[in-house]
């Protein structure tokens, strides 16, 4: 019964052998494993994904129904996404320097594994720094507006965040996040963001996606370097897609100038960890986990069959654990003080 | 948690709570509904907070689909909290059929649908012509298919059936009583945020033959309290009105838009004005038998 299911290693396990629903010999998946499963990976956003993954297989009619559902729902996503992307070009027109797709945007625009049914909620693009004023200018002349009216909010993006506040369209209610560099200020590692612009590729669309070793480095530093892991399963999904392709791609010394460039901008660390998080979660098991990996994987499964959040105090930790990334301790406390004074 | 499962028309769902009463009340009304195997949908009805278990216990409405700042109900009013939870895991995750804001009903195969504001009467309107029921006349006789959710199939452009309970509220429970006089009612949940309301249970051959499609035939717009009056309604103002009442008309893109527009392209549409709810019934087949 769905009692047994207290964590998401079925939803892991599934994605790294899809083949095992079915399986005659592992007796396959009964109804509430089905139900776990379903359950479980919607609410982790991986829904599209697992249909993408057990597509082919002859599975219950009630599961290729819900499937069937989120392969459509993933294609509207698709689409959803590149066509943000393309007004996003549209309102740049004027603007000649290269503007980056980044996450599940630029997987789409780029075609890469990790597109495959995968959700995309906001469209995240990067600029230099120093034409921040002008890109914001270019986009609310587009249509696109704040939403955060909070003078303190928007105050503390400008000061210390690694991206403008968010900002909204009038008539489509999508939202975009223009970002400068790949992690806040006010956090320890130093990326090189107008190297990783300088290096991105070009796409016949003109916009541009950071290159593979680029790419998942950003997708570490978010997953590892900064937020509290809410949705992390997603994110490791990515990055085992990304480094599987950095591999295939057998580029001359390609996981070499991963390690060396991650190891200069101080996110050595985040991308080692990706790498074993992602092989043990997903690909090939085989790898020794640290004590602290141990409670990455711990944080990263605390989600039942009933789709329930479980090990309140390990997320309690990464949440504060992800305060602490971005901003020393004196200013987390002023930061959080204004905002217990306004109620949030 | 405590479980139940259960399938209306095309969707299925599975209803978990800390509460061993709300289910059990679900239990009984949905005793006549089939039992599903693997649900499309999950709704969770849990504690606020640890604290709150034992405080003013209160229970939150969560599932697959949450809104983030839904106002969680008191643990009496758990029955509702669980049918309101069913219809967000509707309005916002349905994707096989096309959902309209609407209640309808059938006879001889074909479909009414029936759409307006909230207090307009089109949920009690479908409840009372599916309780009129007459069985030496079947053929005279309404269908209930829905008091909240009118489905329209994309590919066949027909009215899928999705015989919820039906939700009265205020004064139409009363009405209902009156109507449906043998009909199975669950508890009263009087000081709700919308008022009283109390469910009905739809008539058995709802419920029986509910997997049975309809071809749509006339749409209406009703209005309680004005004066009788039926007035033409352009097909661009139905089709603007429906994009409006439909919860997934986005979402479904290019499937959407085709449904919507090959809808209201051969379904006549009348917009129409009542007092009571016999002169309503009565305005009913009137259109139905020049319109249909």
């Amino acid at each position: 019964m769905t009692a047994a299911y207290n964590n998401a290693q079925i939803l892991i396990d599934v994605l790294r052998d899809p083949e095992s629903v079915s399986s005659i010999d592992g007796g396959g998946l009964d109804a509430g494993g089905w139900t776990a499963l379903i359950t479980i990976a919607r609410a982790e956003q991986l829904l599209g994904t697992l249909a993408a993954r057990v597509k082919g297989q002859q599975l219950p009619d009630a599961v290729s129904a819900i499937l069937d559902d989120a392969e459509k729902n993933a294609g509207y996503q698709r689409k959803t996404a590149l066509w943000e992307a393309d007004r996003a070009k549209a309102a740049l027109a004027d603007y000649d320097r290269p503007i980056a797709l980044m996450k599940g945007t630029a997987y789409h625009a780029a075609n890469l594994l990790a597109a495959q049914g995968r959700h995309v909620g906001d469209l995240d693009i990067m600029v230099a720094e120093d034409d921040l004023p002008q890109v914001e200018k270019a986009l609310m002349a587009a249509g696109w507006e704040w939403v955060k009216e909070d003078e303190y909010d928007d105050a503390y993006y400008r000061d210390y965040m690694h991206e403008l506040p968010p900002l909204i369209h009038q008539e489509r209610d999508r939202m975009i996040d223009v970002h400068h560099t790949i992690l806040p200020k006010t956090a320890k590692p130093s990326p090189d963001p107008a190297a990783m612009l300088a290096r991105a590729e070009r796409l016949d669309s003109g916009l541009y996606v950071f290159e593979p070793a680029d790419r998942i480095i950003h997708s570490a530093a978010h997953l590892f370097a900064d937020g509290d892991l809410a949705g992390g399963l997603r994110n490791l999904w990515d990055l085992f897609c990304l480094l599987k392709e950095l591999d295939d791609s057998k580029a001359a010394q390609a996981s070499a100038v991963l390690s060396s460039r991650a190891e200069e901008y101080g996110l050595g660390a985040a991308v080692q960890r990706a790498i074993r998080l992602s092989q043990y979660c997903y690909g090939n098991r085989n790898v020794s986990l640290s004590f602290a990996d141990r409670l990455y994987i711990r944080r990263l499964l605390a989600r039942n069959g009933y789709g329930q959040q479980t090990r309140k105090l390990t997320r309690l930790a990464f949440y504060i654990r992800s305060h602490w990334l971005r901003m020393p301790p004196l200013m987390l406390a002023r930061h959080l003080w204004t905002k217990w004074r306004k109620g949030h | 948690m405590h479980e139940f499962r259960v399938i209306i028309g095309p969707a299925s769902f599975r209803l978990l709570s800390r509460w061993a009463k709300p289910l059990d009340q679900m239990r009984a009304l949905y005793a006549g509904y089939p039992q599903a195997d693997i649900a499309d949908f999950t709704v969770r009805l849990e504690e606020v907070s640890l604290l709150r278990r034992f405080i003013r216990p209160s229970a939150a409405i969560n599932g697959d689909y949450m809104l983030p700042d839904a106002a969680p109900l008191p643990v009496s009013q758990g029955l509702l909290g669980l049918e309101m939870g069913m219809n967000l895991q509707m309005a916002l995750g349905w994707r096989r059929q096309l959902i309209l804001h609407a209640s309808a009903a059938a006879r001889g195969g074909k479909s009414l649908i029936m759409t307006g504001e909230s207090g307009s009467g089109k949920s009690t309107l479908s409840a009372m012509l599916g309780f009129k029921h007459d069985d030496t006349k079947p053929q005279d006789s309404w269908r209930f298919l829905g008091d909240e959710f009118a489905l329209i199939d994309p590919e066949s452009g027909e009215s899928v059936g999705y015989p919820r309970l039906i939700s009265l509220k205020n004064q139409a429970i009363a009405a209902m009583q009156a109507a449906a006089p043998d009909g199975k009612f669950g508890p009263l949940m009087p000081g709700t945020p919308k008022g009283d309301i109390r469910h009905l249970v739809p008539p058995v051959e709802a419920v029986s033959a509910m997997e049975k499609r309809a071809r749509p035939a006339l749409i209406l717009f009703p209005r309680f309290g004005h004066e009788r009056a039926i007035r033409d309604m352009p097909p661009s103002e139905v089709f603007i009105r429906l994009t409006q009442a439909s919860t997934n008309y986005v979402a479904l893109g290019e499937a959407g838009f085709q449904a919507l527009s090959h809808l209201v392209e051969t379904v006549p549409a009348r917009a129409i004005d009542y007092r009571s709810g016999e002169e309503a019934m009565e305005m009913v087949e009137q259109l139905w038998t020049e319109l249909r």
